[in-house]
């Protein structure tokens, strides 16, 4: 069974589609909620404004179906970016609730950075694991990742799998059992990126 | 692990190809634009950006099938222009795989689109460039339509207006040192970079990671260039190129 990407109309997906391609991982985009069940794991992505997605999420008509697929039967998913902040439970960036699957909540990180750290945070940074997880296995090299966003999850210890330093720290990489997020892109991290979503198709949850 | 500033190199396209100019004339053949963005992909360049050169000039349409499928080659972030006006093209753009369109002449012309683009798109995907040509005694004004229309408006007071708009980043390119590999117009930079908010990109005139890290010591948020990155030695032999990242190890933000 094949990784579902989640085509909820935000976001260019082409990338993605290209980068799994490049890595012979069986992979396609679905808007169809009733194509959902014939994938293993899913891709969550997203660009963008908070509530935007929210209310695209909901009009798909996807997110029952992936509540059940994620939730009941922890089907392993990997938000990327605005994806990734979905699955708070909510963001200062706009009113609705989010998904509510990673314990934690989404603020800008405007006037919290020090004076020469300009927002959007549009660049590479290198990611700190701040627990053992198969998403982020040890290296060698120090792994680094593009990022373009201006909010930032804030969880506990427990759901904070990676770090980034831009002036402050922030999370790059959050997780809650099965349900993953990565706040930079991998689909723009050449070689780093790979080796994520690599590691994201061999995931299972223990 | 500390935060690196961005260096990226910036590809212009005539033809068909790829190409470099000195002082926005003179454009030189380089080689096919697939390759050679292969080759910056393969190396772990930060960002690219690629620049249609005679769209904004003379108006022809973007070459979507090429762009398309550099989009699908480049595993890294991409941002494209050259005489983007509507909405819908940044829309055909963005859906290609590139993350931010490159806006220039129209931001001068009609500066209100660049609010327009902002509220359609998310502002990290709008970038504006701004070319800067000195005339007599060293006055500073806004060029367009790839450096042959002249308008009588500052550079800085361009920046800070689209900024205001909704630009994500801008692009701050001087026509003068474009080519030379004599260093930025660095009092240009600071000026621009002091007056708006978003991140700033140096662009014309590097020659080396010296002069990159002039830029950021200035102010910038990046730093951008063309030349360095595909010319060798005295005569300018084409030769695809980027630092590694322990040359780019050390640079940094100014404080």
């Amino acid at each position: 069974m094949s990784t579902a990407i989640v085509d909820y109309g935000v976001g260019n997906l082409g990338s993605i589609v290209s980068m799994h391609r490049r890595l012979g991982i069986d992979a396609e985009l679905v808007s169809d909620p009733d194509e959902l069940a014939r994938h293993a794991r899913f891709i969550l992505p997203g660009v963008g404004a908070f509530d935007d997605a929210v209310d695209r999420l909901d009009a798909s008509g996807m997110r029952p179906a992936l509540e059940e697929l994620v939730i009941q039967e922890r089907r392993p998913l990997l938000g990327i970016c605005l994806g990734m902040e979905l699955l708070a439970d909510s963001s200062e960036e706009g009113e609705r609730r989010g998904l509510g699957w990673v314990p934690g909540r989404v603020r800008s990180m405007r006037g919290s950075l020090p004076a020469q750290f300009r927002l959007p945070f549009m660049g590479w940074g290198f990611v700190t694991p701040t627990q053992e997880h198969p998403l982020l296995p040890p290296t060698d090299e120090p792994q680094r990742f593009y990022f373009a966003h201006s909010y930032a999850f804030e969880t506990t210890a427990d759901f904070l799998l990676g770090t980034v330093d831009y002036g402050i720290e922030i999370a790059a990489v959050v997780g809650h059992h099965n349900v993953l997020g990565t706040q930079f892109h991998p689909e723009k991290s050449h070689r780093f990126g790979m080796a994520l979503l690599r590691s994201f198709d061999a995931f299972e949850v223990s | 692990m500390r935060f690196r500033p961005r260096v990226i190199p910036v590809l212009l396209l005539s033809d068909g190809g790829l190409v470099k100019s000195t002082g926005f004339t003179d454009p030189r053949y380089l080689g096919d634009p697939i390759n050679i963005v292969r080759i910056f992909n393969e190396k772990g360049v930060d960002e690219l950006v690629l620049l249609d050169i005679d769209a904004g000039r003379l108006r022809t349409p973007a070459d979507i099938e090429l762009l398309a499928e550099i989009a699908s080659e480049a595993f890294v972030p991409l941002a494209v222009g050259g005489g983007i006006e509507t909405v819908d093209e940044i829309r055909t753009l963005l859906g290609l795989g590139f993350e931010k369109v490159v806006l220039c002449s129209v931001t001068v012309e009609r500066p209100e689109f660049v609010a327009h683009a902002a509220a359609t798109f998310a502002t990290s995907s709008i970038v504006v460039c701004i070319d800067v040509k000195r005339g007599r005694f060293g006055r500073r004004e806004v060029m367009t339509r790839g450096g042959q229309v002249r308008h009588k408006l500052d550079p800085v007071e361009h920046a800070i207006n689209v900024a205001r708009l909704g630009a994500g980043e801008i692009i701050v390119q001087s026509v003068d040192r474009d080519g030379s590999m004599a260093g930025y117009d660095l009092e240009l930079v600071e000026d621009i970079a002091d007056a708006v908010d978003v991140p700033v990109i140096a662009l014309g005139g590097a020659g080396s990671v010296d002069d990159f890290d002039a830029a950021l010591r200035r102010g910038a948020a990046a730093a951008a260039a063309g030349s360095t990155f595909v010319f060798q030695g005295r005569h300018r032999a084409v030769l695809v190129t980027y630092p590694t990242d322990d040359e780019l190890g050390g640079l940094t933000h100014a404080n």
